[in-house]
């Protein structure tokens, strides 16, 4: 009796972590996000898949101040009324907040490329998502090593 | 005070992608931070960001306290006419700053 009930709750624990594996492949482009990036990606993204590529990331991989980090994003695309980016949305994972900017453009832009500069609070995984004129969402991530934290240090 | 700095180029040809560089200068307080008392610091952010091509909207950005002090945005935009590119940020406490810049198509 024993065996067969823990047995059960095995299959259960393996049932239940292949699904959450399964969940994760598809609703997050980066593999290992918290939870918080995810639940942003979902408000943007809706039920939509996400696919890896089209996306550039440009940021250091190693970064010495986290309180300004260049960021620049290219999307491949025409540029055309047709066939355009309608928006660029960069989330983080560890920053008190999962969200960094969301960006509209359109086909006037002629080159969906935008550049900031962004805090990071710790070393983590930048994603950025691009939302093309056709509904499709691809995507891209970037690690970043942080050595020194922004965003929750007080002031002296 | 919030001064922006804008960059634009003054002559281009129909048709040219260019690109256009902004940045104001503003604290952009995250509102995660305390004092030396511990008293947790208001959030006083910019939170949006509107670029308009003779009144079209051309480029807009919503801001996070994740976006660095004295928010830099770049972007591009196709020169399609002569005329005047407006700029708009408006954030946290009343926060609205705006400025322009001409510009001539050959």
């Amino acid at each position: 009796m024993k065996h067969a009930a823990s047995a059960t709750r095995r299959d259960l624990l393996v049932a239940g972590l292949a699904g959450a594996g399964a969940a994760l492949i598809r609703i997050s482009p980066a593999a290992a996000t918290p939870d918080s990036m995810k639940r942003a990606i979902r408000q943007v993204v809706g039920e939509a898949p996400v696919r890896k590529g089209k996306v550039t990331i440009e940021v250091p991989a190693l970064v010495e101040n986290g309180n300004t980090v260049a960021l620049a994003i290219e999307v491949q695309s025409p540029m055309t009324p047709e066939d355009h980016v309608k928006a660029i949305h960069v989330f983080n994972e560890k920053n008190p907040l999962p969200n960094v900017i969301s960006t509209h453009l359109g086909p006037r832009a002629g080159r969906a490329r935008i550049a900031t500069r962004f805090r990071l609070a710790d070393t983590q995984t930048i994603v950025a998502i691009a939302e093309m004129s056709d509904g499709a969402f691809w995507s891209a991530s970037a690690d970043v090593i942080v050595t020194l934290q922004a965003c929750l240090e007080s002031l002296d | 005070m919030a001064r922006p700095l804008i960059n634009v180029p003054q002559k281009a040809k129909r048709g040219d992608v260019i690109e256009i560089k902004t940045l104001i200068s503003h604290i952009m307080e995250t509102g995660f931070r305390h004092d030396n008392v511990g008293k947790p610091i208001p959030r006083n952010i910019i939170t949006s960001f509107v670029a308009r091509y003779n009144g079209e909207e051309i480029f807009s950005a919503d801001l996070h306290p994740a976006i660095a002090a004295n928010p830099f945005l770049s972007f591009f935009t196709v020169a399609t006419a002569s005329g005047t590119i407006d700029f708009e940020w408006t954030g946290d406490n009343g926060f609205h700053e705006t400025a322009s810049a001409k510009i001539t198509v050959e």
